[in-house]
Formats: structure tokens, C-alpha cells, sequence
């Protein structure tokens, strides 16, 4: 098995560099000069000027590249262009807002999910199941930001259940960290519950078809207890799989969700550093998602084979 | 007891007392502020922050005359080149430095001399700064300058801890403002707290003053009315209506300083090479065909303030004399006709890619249409935008002034010959000469009369289209008290406290 | 493993394609689907017949009107009618929808098939890129992507198949390597038939099933990174209309005219729900399991 990880990350080596190149290049091509945005009303051309020479602009791009992925090696992702703070401090304020609003999501999600996976598989072909394939589809297929600002409209505005938007760290005040968080996570949780639902519903049924399954029934066990002791446990291991995986996009989904309810994550950092022109921001942490991305994947591998013996030997 | 609902309970008992002990101010702002050093930074939103946190040798006030903040006093010499400033007693900075003529004139020369300071062009005029004593200043400038007292007014003439400016000033600020600065959370949050030590400390109110960067309006105002921010700024005109219903809620609507224009290229390049950048006529004929009125009717409620002039109404420049352009479709096709051009007139008219810069530019779309244009809408980023103007990839651009209180900064910078923002590359030497020299007059009467010539040969030339002028919109919780807005928008947070 | 649909020999197609309509009509989720989606095709397609409005006609009389007998879904922010504008706007976001993935197609599909038929160094210099594409977030790629080629529907359409072509790369490579040694192949290659031959005549056509479920699958979220890219200000420009773009504007206009958010999510979500629906019913249909 450490064979396996150490062969696996070594792998990711050439994934994660060419990641770095392609982030790099696509920065590059982008039209719209950071220094021109950074020189402020007055665009004084001798501080555009310096500028240029301060940040290196001037040099040849693959001159830069190289610069910026020695200094990446060395634990250096560069300062905003916008704000002189080390991308580094950045990552490391934003990476648990966004992570604390995954793992938010992710548990509405496995909340909503999974019983309703269950339920379904359970009572395959009524109405029961139908209803909560729709209202799963539903979650996959909604606008999320559009959902946001609904959901925005009617419990901030309307009822004035919750704020409307914005972050308050957990150890500041946890009650309001939590209220801040519950629409956002909603919206972002919607869609996985969606995915996680339909998932656990088709392990669910590959293991409601399996003999053994049919041979605890036969043998008059309460259909309560085959399902959540049987046939559950044994559909949990593609669901665990999946969960990983899920987390790698979760991230992603984060994007517009923190963009509509103005949380200062991982999501809202890219998108802004993308339109400011921000290039060690984006450079940083699209390199940093990807890391994160990557090991999501390891782990899942490694749960899967864990989990699925026969895997374990042919490797 | 559950020892989670105990543990609750007590968060929320502490959350509940320190609400009571101390006031907070939450204030909604647009977006995040650039860099916190105000050589260096550039943003608008970066001034909202720095009226809390770092006063200025002057201040603005409402009716747009300059009064004394860390200054006192202020006299020219004879000669019109010597600036002598009596500055305010007893002023410690945040870190407990005091404030004398000495970090006077460290800052300015900070100002003027870092390499990516900001500020230089706007205080290019100084010559030397002296130290006469601890209490005076004389700054000397090379050829007399009317704009100066203006500058000092801005970020050029704000104040930082000499001892404490040494190094990295941008991730913390030492002023002297009102408020100190406590922490940044990037894109999320800026904490200020009552500076104990202020000169003037009994006018202001609160413990904690917190800017939030929300950018989206309508998120920003629901904010507001769920009671989690206290005023908002940059409020969508279109949003007033239902504001004024909500009893909870204060409307503080100030003419602006900031306008709108579209710039013609008429000689940057090859995109320059059109009828509209190369005769006057069809750049006249263009602007008759605008309505300004529907476009404020329209995209702002007729909150804002439609100009023809970079000059804003309150401003003692404004030229009452100059006619106001009204909508004249037959005289607008006239012009071309009489150009010669056959309708329809190509345009290619770039904007921003918000949705109110979209708006504005599809009206305009729609009305020049009727003229005889066809204007071809390509929306750009921001970002985008600076590059491709300067470079003169345009022929139409329409881009946002965010005003100065002095004329020259709404104006020179744009139509000079070698002027930093004008990317049409217009330039009338006749235009320059009367511009440069408003610059060193003194006089009011005779700067008026200056302008006055200035802007009739725009007027005529057109070498911008100036649309309308943006006034301030801020909204307030009921409960803030006090609030005196200003043209400017920032919000002066003197005598602003929260109602019993 | 067994999801993987089991390759035939392309004479079996017919016989496959009427056991694949009757399981897929019994589907009533995919019918209804398809149906929505077929009446919303024609609508598309019938717009300047059936728009009772000019799309781009301004009338600065009639701004933010609700909903009304003359203006059966309310006008918009330049009094504009919404119903024609959705009408019209079903047009690009469709358009959106399938282009993006028909890009997405043309790139992936080809690099996966030689990737997985020629394997070797080839291979894997494919399979590098293609991880190294899916590592960043397709969202955040298409946002980079649309930004660096600047804001209209076809700089979208390429951002958004861009971003979505590593996933067709790779599911063409995985379905090539689980039939790259079926004796029909390896009987081809015996009998010394061009690999250009093989590749199109006898791989493709039994790799093509899931292509088609993905790429049902693969309009859906097209359509909402469209909306998505939009709402950034990155896709449909005005004055032409997308539900995207619609959306981008009314969100200024939440509380005044919430008529102008309605109409274009409800579209967006139903064209969407009705692509997943049939994406469904295809999959479960071309599934030669029971």
C-alpha cells in the first residue's frame, strides 16, 4: 500500500508542473495590463514604469516562470499585486472559511442524501422514489447562484431569519459563524445532496440485489434491520469513495456561492484575483487547489482499495 | 444539563454583555479596498476607509471649501509660491508619535519621492518642503499653483507616523485619525477602534468602526435591512424607491463630484480613422442624439444629475452659460448629412461589463439609432478596458470620473495634449495654454473665466461627451444619528453616534 | 467495472436500437424530458414567428412593468418584452448547451481515442493533460478561460468546451482500453486494415453509448456555466438576450421586479432538469444489463 502512495504521488508530479505551466501561460495570455489597474486614476507612466520592474514584468515570460516556481518550491507563492499581502498568508486565512463551508455542505449533504438514497432504493418504482429523484435532479440542476439570492430575498429580507450574507470566524462568535454559513451551505449542499442521493440509491440497489442480502430476508430477519446492517454497510464503501471525490468539487462549487453571499474564501479569492488581474493570486491558489485535488483523489484510491480487497492483491 | 446548551447559553451571555459595553459602526462598502497606504493606494473605497483612519493637513467641506484639519491655518506668500501652514497642537499619532512639522514634511516628501507613490503627479508642483518650526510649515512650490490646497485635502496630504512609515506600511497604518487600525481579513473585513488619544476624541461615538466589502447592491442593502450593516454605500438608484418606504431606513442623496463620459478617439491610432474621430460635426451630431434625461429617467430613477460639463453643479466652475445639449434628432441628422456621411454611421462603443454601464450603453444604442448611427455595443472588463484605451483600440469609450473638488482634476489630465487619461489623444494647444494657466491663478473670478474659455472649446471640438453626474447615495439605519453627508461620499464620522 | 456498457460488433446496432427505444419510451422521466425539451427547441427555433414583441425594442414608457395582458411576463430594466426575450434568449442558451459540448467532443473524443487505441508515450502525454485540466475546477477554468478571451456567447461557448473537453478525453480513452482486445479488434488489426479504418469503422461506433449519456449530461451543466459565466459578465452581451444574461441583470432588480429573475431561472432550471431526465433515460436504456 505505501508503495502504491509514494508511486501515486510521485505520478502527480508532472500533473501538478504542467498545471503550473498552464496557469502560468493562461495568465500570461490574458489581455489587460495588473500594472495599468494597480497605477490607480492617474496612471502616472513613471510609477507604471517601476512597477513593471519591481513585480519583473519585464522579463522574459519563461525567465518569470522560472522565478516563480523556484520561489514556489521554496514555500513562496509571491504578494498580491492588489494588496503586497504573501499569497501564502492569503491561502492559509481563506483555506478553512472555504473548508468549513464544504465540510457544511458536505453534511447537509450526507444528511439529505443518504436517507433519501436509501428510501428510494427501498421502495424502488414509487412514488416515493420518483418524488425524490426529481427533488434530487432539481438540486444538480437549479442556477446555485440564482437559489442564493433567492434564498437571500426570503429569509434575510422577508423574514429576517438570517444575515444576507458575509463571515464571522468560528471562534469569534459561533452561533453567528453558523448563521452566516447555513444559507450558503444550503445552496452548495443542494446540488451534492442531489448527487450523493442518486449515488447511494444505485449502491443501494446493487446490494438489495445481492444473495446474501436475499438470504437474510428469506430467513425472516425485520427488513429494517437487513437494510441499515446489510445492505447499507455494504453500499457505504462506493458512497465513502464518492464523498472524496465530491470534495474536490465542492471547491469548485464554492466559486459562485461565496461570490453571491460575499464570503471571503477560496472561491470568491479566484474570482476576484482573476478580474483585478492578480497573477500571484490566481497562480497560487489554482496551484494549491490542484495539490488539494490531487491528494483527494490519492485518498480516495487508497480508501477504495482499503475497502475492495480483490483491488489490494492486483496491485 | 446538556453540557453543549450550557456552553451556548454562555457564548451567548458574553456576546450579549460586550454588545451593551461597546458601540460598533458597521459600514457596508462596495469593494475591497486596494493596498492601506495612502501614497500608494488608489481605490475609492480606500478613501472611505482612510476618513476614519487618517487625517489630512485639510479638510473638505460640504459646500466644497477646504477647512482646516491638521492645519490650522494656511497663507501663499506675495508671490504666490510659498505655502506657509500653521499646524494643530497637542496631535499624537496612533503609536503615540507626535505630530510637528517635522512628519509634515516626511510625509510629503514620502509622497513625492517613493517610486510607486501615487500622489506624485498631484504634487508635482512642490519644489521643497522646511520645517520653520515645530508648529510651521513652508512648503515652495516651482510655478504658482491654485490645486495644491486641493491635494492636501486627499490622500497627498494624509498623515502616517514618520517612525512607524519606515518600513511596510500597507498591511498596517499608523495615522492619526479618529479611529486606529486594529486588523484586515482580505476581502471580508477592515476593524478600526476609537483612537483615545485623538485631538478632537469627544466628537466621535463609537468603539469599533467595521468596513465590509460586499459588492453585489442589492446583497449589500439586504444587509442593511436585516440589521447586520448600519449604513451602506453606493447605493443602486433604483433601489430608493423602496428604501423611502422602509421606515427603518434614512436616504442621504448628495450631488456627486465623480461624472460619466463617452471619449472619442480622435487621434490615437489606426481606430481613430472614422467619421466620428476625425469631424467634429459627426462627434456633435452624436451627442444630439442623446437624451440625457431618458437616460437618467430610465437607468436612474432621475436621481442623477445630467451634465454637459465636467463640472458639477455645485461646483463655483460650473458654467451656467453653456447650453445644454437637448436631444435634436433632425439637427443631429442635419449634421451628417451636411458631413456627407451615408447613414447608417458605424460606432463601435466600448463599455464596462456591469450591468448598469451595459444599460447606459444600450440606450444609447437604441437613441443614436434614430439619428442614424449604428452602434455596435462591445463590452469589455474593467481590466480590459484601461489597456485597450490607452493602447487605442477603441473609437467610443465610455469610462467613470470619480471627481476631484478642485476643476483642474476633473478636466486637465483628459483634453491636454500630453494629459495621463487621454487616450483620444485630442490636443489643441489653444486648450492647453488656457488649462495650464488656471493651474497657477489664485484668483476665483479670473480661474472661472478660464474654464469658461476652456470648456467653449470643447463644447465645440467635443472631444468627450460628458452624461451625467453620479450623486452619492447612502443609506442609514434610523438609529445613526448625526450623519452630514458631503459630495465626495466619504462618510465623516464626526458626531455621528447611534440614537438612545 | 460492469457499468462499463459491454461493446458489440456494430452488425448488432439495429437489433440494439429497437430494444433501446422501447426501454427508454417505458422511462416516463425521460419522456417528459424530451418532450419539454423538444417543445423548447421549437420555440427557439420559432421565435421570430412566435415573439408577440421585438427582443431589442426599447421603450422607455413601459420600464420594470409586471407581468400584464400586453406583456405576459413583464418587461425588463428597458422596457423590453421578457416573454420574447426568452423566447429569443432560449436560442443562445440552447446554442450554448450544445455547442460548448459539440467543442467539447471535437477535441475530446478524437485525443482519446489515439490516446487509448495507439497507448505508449502518446498516451500518456494525453492522460497527463488531460489530469492536469481536470485538477483545476471546471468553473474556475472556464471563468480564466473566458476572461482571457473576453466577454461574448462564443468566447463562452469555447471557454466552457474547453473546460469540459478532458472529461470526454478521458471517458473515450477508458472505453477504448476496455475493448482495445476483443477479438473483433484484434481480428481487424490480423487482417491488416488501416488503424484510421479500425479507429472509425469498428472502435468509435461501439465507444459512442456512453459518448452519447455524457454528452447529454455535459449539455446540462454547459447550459449552467453558461448562466453562470453570464452572471460574472462573462457570456451573452446586450443587447442580445441569454437566460444567463437576463439573470444578470435582474439580480439588481430582486426586489422591484422579482419578474425579471423568475422567468429566466425557472427556464434555466427546467431545461436543465429535463437534459438530466433524459440523460437518465439514455443511460439506463443503452445499459445492456437487465
Amino acid at each position: 500500500m505505501l508503495t502504491f502512495i509514494l508511486r501515486r504521488l510521485l505520478s502527480a508530479i508532472p500533473t501538478l508542473i504542467l498545471v503550473s505551466l498552464f496557469v502560468f501561460t493562461l495568465q500570461k495570455l490574458l489581455p489587460g495590463d495588473p500594472v495599468l489597474a494597480m497605477a490607480g486614476e492617474e496612471r502616472d507612466p513613471a510609477v507604471i514604469e517601476y512597477l513593471r520592474e519591481k513585480y519583473r514584468l519585464n522579463d522574459p515570460v519563461p525567465v518569470q516562470y522560472m522565478n516563480w516556481m523556484g520561489n514556489v518550491l521554496k514555500g513562496d507563492f509571491g504578494t498580491s499585486l492588489r494588496t503586497e499581502q504573501p499569497v501564502t498568508t492569503l491561502i492559509v486565512s481563506k483555506l478553512p472559511v472555504t473548508l468549513e463551508l464544504s465540510i457544511f455542505a458536505l453534511l447537509i449533504a450526507l444528511l439529505i442524501g443518504i436517507p433519501t438514497g436509501i428510501i428510494s432504493a427501498v421502495r424502488k418504482g414509487s412514488v416515493v422514489d420518483y418524488s425524490a429523484n426529481i427533488v434530487a435532479l432539481s438540486g444538480i440542476s437549479i442556477p446555485h447562484f440564482w437559489l442564493g439570492i433567492l434564498l437571500i430575498m426570503v429569509f434575510a429580507v422577508k423574514l429576517r431569519w438570517l444575515p444576507a450574507s458575509g463571515f464571522v470566524p468560528f471562534r469569534e462568535d459561533p452561533l453567528q459563524n453558523l448563521k452566516t454559513l447555513l444559507l450558503p451551505a444550503l445552496v452548495l449542499g443542494s446540488g451534492l445532496s442531489g448527487t450523493l442521493m442518486r449515488h447511494t440509491r444505485s449502491a443501494m440497489l446493487e446490494v438489495l440485489r445481492a444473495d446474501y442480502v436475499r438470504t437474510a430476508r428469506a430467513k425472516g430477519l425485520f427488513p429494517k434491520a437487513v437494510i441499515l446492517k446489510h445492505a447499507f454497510r455494504n453500499a457505504l464503501m462506493p458512497i465513502v469513495t464518492l464523498t472524496t471525490l465530491l470534495f474536490g468539487e465542492l471547491l469548485g462549487g464554492a466559486v459562485l456561492t461565496e461570490q453571491v453571499f460575499s464570503i471571503p474564501g477560496f472561491g470568491k479569492m479566484i474570482v476576484d484575483a482573476v478580474f483585478n488581474r492578480d497573477y500571484a493570486v490566481v497562480q497560487g491558489v489554482v496551484l494549491c487547489v490542484a495539490i488539494g485535488f490531487v491528494l483527494m483523489n490519492l485518498l480516495a484510491d487508497v480508501l477504495y482499495r482499503l475497502i475492495n480487497p480483490r483491488l489490494r492483491t492486483a496491485a | 444539563m446538556n453540557p453543549v446548551r450550557l456552553l451556548t447559553g454562555a457564548l451567548l451571555l458574553t456576546v450579549g454583555t460586550t454588545a451593551l459595553a461597546e458601540t460598533t459602526l458597521r459600514i457596508g462598502i462596495q469593494d475591497d479596498p486596494d493596498v492601506l497606504d495612502p501614497h500608494r493606494s488608489r481605490t475609492y473605497s480606500g478613501r472611505l476607509v482612510y476618513t476614519a483612519l487618517c487625517d489630512k493637513l485639510v479638510d473638505v467641506a460640504p459646500d466644497l471649501t477646504f477647512v482646516p484639519q491638521l492645519a490650522t491655518g494656511w497663507s501663499w506668500s506675495a508671490d504666490n509660491k510659498t505655502l506657509t501652514m500653521t499646524l494643530r497642537d497637542g496631535v499624537t499619532f496612533h503609536d503615540g508619535e507626535p505630530f510637528d512639522a517635522a512628519a509634515v514634511k516626511f510625509n510629503l516628501d514620502r509622497a513625492r519621492t517613493l517610486p510607486d507613490s501615487l500622489r506624485k503627479s498631484e504634487l508635482a508642483s512642490i519644489d521643497h518642503v522646511a520645517v520653520v518650526d515645530p508648529k510651521t510649515v513652508a512648503i515652495t512650490v516651482k510655478q504658482p499653483d491654485a490645486t495644491l490646497i486641493a491635494q492636501l485635502s486627499d490622500r497627498a496630504g494624509m498623515m502616517l507616523a514618520p517612525k512607524a512609515s519606515q518600513g511596510d506600511v500597507g498591511s498596517k497604518p499608523v495615522c492619526s485619525g479618529p479611529y486606529k487600525f486594529v486588523q484586515r481579513v482580505q476581502q471580508d473585513r477592515i476593524v478600526l477602534e476609537r483612537f483615545d488619544h485623538y485631538w478632537n476624541k469627544q466628537a466621535y461615538h463609537f468603539d469599533k468602526v467595521i468596513f465590509l466589502p460586499i459588492p453585489d447592491t442589492s446583497v449589500r442593502l439586504a444587509n442593511l435591512r436585516s440589521g447586520d450593516l448600519d449604513i451602506v454605500e453606493r447605493v443602486a438608484p433604483t433601489d430608493i424607491k423602496s428604501i423611502k418606504d422602509d421606515q427603518r431606513l434614512a436616504v442621504y442623496n448628495t450631488p456627486g463630484l465623480g461624472y460619466m463620459q463617452l471619449m472619442v478617439n480622435v487621434a490615437n491610432g489606426d481606430k481613430a480613422k472614422n467619421p466620428v474621430g476625425s469631424d467634429k460635426r459627426v462627434r456633435k451630431a452624436f451627442e444630439l442624439a442623446i437624451d440625457r434625461d431618458a437616460i437618467n429617467q430610465v437607468v436612474f430613477e432621475g436621481l442623477y444629475a445630467p451634465g454637459n460639463q465636467p463640472f458639477p453643479q455645485n461646483s463655483p466652475y460650473f458654467d451656467k452659460e453653456l447650453p445644454p445639449t437637448q436631444r435634436d434628432v433632425a439637427k443631429s441628422q442635419a449634421l451628417l448629412a451636411e458631413v456627407g456621411v451615408k447613414p447608417p454611421v458605424n460606432v463601435e462603443l466600448k463599455v464596462g461589463n456591469t450591468p448598469v454601464s451595459q444599460q447606459v450603453g444600450q440606450i444609447i444604442q437604441a437613441m443614436t439609432a434614430e439619428a442614424g448611427f449604428n452602434v455596435n455595443l462591445v463590452a469589455t472588463e474593467y481590466a480590459t478596458l484601461l489597456n485597450e484605451q490607452q493602447s487605442g483600440n477603441f473609437q467610443v469609450g465610455m469610462s467613470a470620473w470619480s471627481g476631484r473638488p478642485d476643476p483642474d482634476g476633473n478636466i486637465h489630465q483628459f483634453v491636454t495634449c500630453k494629459g495621463n487619461q487621454n487616450d483620444g489623444h485630442y490636443c489643441n494647444p489653444k486648450l492647453d495654454e488656457l488649462l495650464n494657466k488656471a493651474r497657477t491663478v489664485n484668483d476665483q473670478a479670473q480661474r472661472q473665466d478660464l474654464y469658461r474659455q476652456a470648456m467653449a472649446i470643447v463644447a465645440d471640438e467635443t472631444p468627450n461627451i460628458y452624461l451625467y453626474f453620479e450623486p452619492r447615495l447612502i443609506v442609514a439605519n434610523r438609529k445613526v444619528t448625526g450623519y452630514v453627508p458631503s459630495p465626495d461620499g466619504l462618510i465623516r464620522l464626526a458626531n455621528v453616534s447611534f440614537a438612545q | 467495472m460492469n457499468a462499463i456498457a459491454t461493446p458489440l460488433p456494430s452488425t448488432l446496432q439495429p437489433r440494439l436500437r429497437s430494444r433501446f427505444l422501447t426501454k427508454f419510451i417505458k422511462n416516463k422521466g425521460a419522456v417528459v424530458g424530451a418532450v419539454v425539451l423538444l417543445l423548447f427547441v421549437l420555440a427557439a427555433t420559432l421565435a421570430p414567428w412566435l415573439a408577440p414583441h421585438d427582443p431589442l425594442k426599447a421603450n422607455f414608457l413601459a420600464v420594470r412593468k409586471a407581468p400584464s395582458a400586453l406583456y405576459w411576463l413583464g418587461t425588463d430594466e428597458l422596457g423590453r418584452d421578457l416573454f420574447s426575450r426568452l423566447l429569443w434568449g432560449a436560442r443562445s442558451s440552447l446554442l450554448a448547451g450544445g455547442m460548448s459540448v459539440a467543442i467539447a467532443m471535437a477535441i475530446g473524443v478524437p485525443l482519446g481515442l489515439m490516446a487509448g487505441y495507439f497507448g505508449g508515450k502518446l498516451d500518456a502525454l494525453v492522460s497527463r493533460i488531460m489530469d492536469a485540466l481536470l485538477s483545476c475546477p471546471f468553473l474556475v477554468l472556464a471563468i480564466a478561460l473566458g476572461a482571457f478571451l473576453g466577454p461574448s456567447l462564443t468566447n463562452a461557448m469555447i471557454a466552457i468546451g474547453l473546460s469540459a473537453m478532458p472529461i470526454f478525453a478521458r471517458l473515450t480513452r477508458g472505453q477504448v482500453l476496455s475493448i482495445k482486445h476483443e477479438d473483433y479488434l484484434e481480428g481487424a488489426r490480423a487482417i491488416g486494415l488501416p488503424d484510421r479504418w479500425i479507429i472509425l469503422r469498428y472502435v468509435l461506433p461501439n465507444v459512442l453509448s456512453p459518448l452519447v449519456v455524457q454528452a447529454t449530461l455535459t449539455i446540462a451543466s454547459a447550459i449552467l456555466a453558461e448562466a453562470s459565466l453570464s452572471f460574472l459578465g462573462l457570456g451573452q452581451q446586450p443587447p442580445s438576450p441569454s437566460w444567463g444574461s437576463m439573470l444578470n441583470t435582474a439580480k439588481n432588480f430582486m426586489e422591484q421586479a422579482p419578474w425579471m429573475s423568475i422567468a429566466p431561472g425557472m427556464a434555466i432550471y427546467i431545461t436543465v432538469l429535463c437534459f438530466n431526465l433524459v440523460g437518465d433515460g439514455l443511460r439506463d436504456a443503452l445499459d445492456p444489463k437487465d
